[in-house]
């Protein structure tokens, strides 16, 4: 089992975003997801540092991909999807009108926010080219395993959601931007104010959802540092860590750390870095998402 | 005349349902292929084919709805509402799962092909690809795009759309949302819930009503006051020093007034959320629309919706499909 970064879902500074890239390639992952995920209306902002961040991330032996944006609908948006695709990199579908435009034949990734929840689909896809498949964060650990084992079957390459705030809905609306009474059109990119999302609490005070532009992200930081062992014997291939903009780089190196056999100190390791917020693992092996098997 | 397709929960409510001038009626098998999957709803197999007799009988549709997504070691069970639907004499079955899908067309080639709106096909890529893919002939729009946003869509597909007229609103990209599941573990598109009953509490506290799900506050409201349901997107929540309904209002969509326009758009049927809902719901709403897609049809102006005490809240939003929304 190896480790995979997934695009960053938040709106960095083009120097944050440079500095970011360049201290992932010196992290232990074997491959890096990079591109605008949540709204198209970013991406001009940052795009001019995606060429040197792939540049730096191949050199330093890391396998790159280039992820679609989780929600197409404008037509400059299906001509990036399109433009996307003939990068000559492989693409990491997170919206499956990407299949329109990827010819036949042409292998790709599928990203954890397209539904693949059982074997029919993850077949589907197969056959369609996908070669690797990171399944959606809300899957319970019994799902996860009949999927690798489908995946191994398939040549498939089955990664989970390893360790990051989870993904939990997308819309066509901005929270951001109606949080500061202005309409999408308008919004001045305020979402780049709040580097790892904006806290929403409950009227009673509970840490809960975190708002990320048109994104809802859960408030915990999922994790999957108590299941190692099981994603690791139900053959899971690579956990998916995503990106956040402090101690990211201690995040990659107590994962890898425990991959290589010291999981001992991993989960207060990470404790350390959430920034105050509680980690969960609740979509794996709780009730709830929010759940946590630590206690 | 634009379809108006109908919400039916029960046997007696598709036939309500019918008797008031649903075109069409949606429904669902009464396990967790459907999402409307709620204690004491959906359909057993001799329930549907009869049910989709009486349609019939009366001119109208019946679409079977198997819009979840089938669990991993378990699709059995999908498989097996596919086939009996068909055997029922569905005039469509209505599907989200690429696996189901492409299972779909291969196993049941003359069984009709809905997209359901939890696939959330937001554009006319994604809309073409399913019809080309699995020859889906009719597809339900998500209720993330404005009326200029749909009409792009139809003059660059050739497959039939449907759209939300009224009742609930989901905000966020329908089939692609885990809010429900993060805070009770159950969910849409695993298990056909959202927000669901067991896990809401309603307590009294301070001298007001508080309702919770999954433990989380949703709502407060001032005790003796009406408290609306606990729907994870509708709650008030606070972040920063803001306070108040940051994803959305306790509103639910009426877009009665906007029929005219989804015409011009090239939608072809129009659909109503609720398959929860009273026979007398259902009665009232569906009696309303039919007035209205009736007068849309005769080039008569829409009726002023008489329907605002049904919906959620007493507000009403056209969501969406004014750009403004976003």
């Amino acid at each position: 089992m190896d480790l995979t970064v997934g695009p960053n879902p938040f709106f960095w500074s083009v120097e944050a975003v440079r500095d970011f890239y360049a201290c992932l390639a010196r992290a232990p992952v074997a491959r890096v997801v990079l591109g605008e995920l949540v709204c198209s209306k970013r991406l001009p902002f940052w795009q001019d540092e995606i060429p040197g961040a792939i540049e730096t991330l191949r050199a330093a032996g890391k396998e790159v991909a280039l992820s679609t944006l989780a929600l197409i609908t404008l037509p400059r948006e299906r001509r990036l999807t399109r433009d996307l695709i003939e990068m000559g990199l492989p693409v990491e579908v997170n919206d499956l009108t990407a299949l329109r435009f990827i010819p036949d034949g042409m292998p790709f990734w599928v990203g954890p926010l397209v539904n693949v929840y059982n074997e029919g689909t993850l077949d589907w896809l197969a056959d369609r080219g996908a070669r690797r498949i990171c399944l959606p964060p809300e899957l319970p650990m019994g799902a996860v395993e009949i999927l690798a084992e489908a995946g191994r079957q398939r040549g498939v390459a089955v990664e989970v959601w390893g360790h990051g705030r989870v993904p939990l809905a997308i819309s066509g609306r901005c929270y951001h931007a109606r949080l500061h009474d202005r309409a999408k059109d308008n919004c001045q990119f305020v979402c780049g104010e709040d580097p790892d999302g904006r806290p929403v609490e409950t009227l009673d005070g509970q840490a809960f959802l975190t708002v990320n532009g048109v994104q809802t992200l859960s408030q915990s930081v999922a994790s999957a540092a108590r299941q190692l062992g099981l994603l690791r014997a139900a053959g899971v291939a690579s956990l998916r860590l995503s990106p956040q903009s402090a101690y990211f780089s201690d995040i990659c190196e107590a994962y890898a750390g425990a991959l290589g056999g010291g999981a001992a100190g991993l989960e207060s390791r990470l404790a350390a870095t959430t920034g105050g917020a509680a980690l969960s693992d609740g979509f794996l092996a709780g009730e709830a998402g929010v759940d946590w098997s630590g206690g | 005349m634009m379809e108006l397709v109908c919400p039916a929960g029960t046997p007696a409510a598709l036939r309500t349902a019918v008797d008031a001038g649903a075109h069409a009626v949606y429904c669902g098998f009464a396990d967790a292929t459907n999402a409307r999957n709620f204690p004491g709803l959906n359909f057993n197999r001799d329930e549907m084919a009869a049910g989709i007799r009486y349609a019939h009988a009366r001119g109208a549709k019946v679409l079977v709805a198997i819009n979840t997504f089938p669990q991993a070691g378990n699709q059995g069970l999908w498989h097996a509402a596919l086939a009996d639907a068909e055997a029922a004499g569905a005039d469509a079955v209505i599907l989200a799962d690429l696996g189901l899908l492409a299972r779909a067309a291969e196993c049941h080639p003359g069984l009709r092909r809905h997209l359901s709106v939890q696939a959330a096909a937001a554009n006319a890529d994604a809309i073409n690809f399913y019809a080309e893919t699995f020859g889906v002939k009719r597809v339900v729009l998500p209720r993330v795009l404005t009326v200029a946003e749909i009409t792009a869509i139809n003059r660059a597909i050739e497959v039939e759309t449907e759209a939300f007229v009224f009742g609930g609103l989901c905000v966020m990209a329908e089939g692609r949302c885990s809010l429900s599941s993060y805070a009770t573990g159950r969910s849409p598109n695993m298990n056909g819930v959202c927000s669901p009953a067991s896990h809401v509490v309603y307590a009294q506290e301070r001298g007001e009503t508080v309702a919770r799900l999954g433990g989380f506050t949703i709502h407060r409201t001032p005790a003796g006051g009406p408290a609306p349901y606990p729907t994870l997107c509708k709650g008030c929540f606070t972040s920063g020093a803001q306070t108040g309904h940051i994803f959305e209002d306790p509103v639910s969509l009426d877009a009665t007034q906007l029929i005219p326009q989804l015409a011009r758009a090239g939608v072809t049927a129009l659909k109503i959320e609720g398959r929860q809902r009273s026979r007398a719901y259902v009665a009232e709403v569906v009696r309303s629309f039919r007035a209205a897609v009736e007068a849309e049809a005769a080039g008569r102006p829409m009726p002023e919706s008489a329907l605002r005490r049904l919906t959620e809240g007493q507000a009403a939003t056209t969501g969406a499909y004014a750009k403004t929304w976003r």
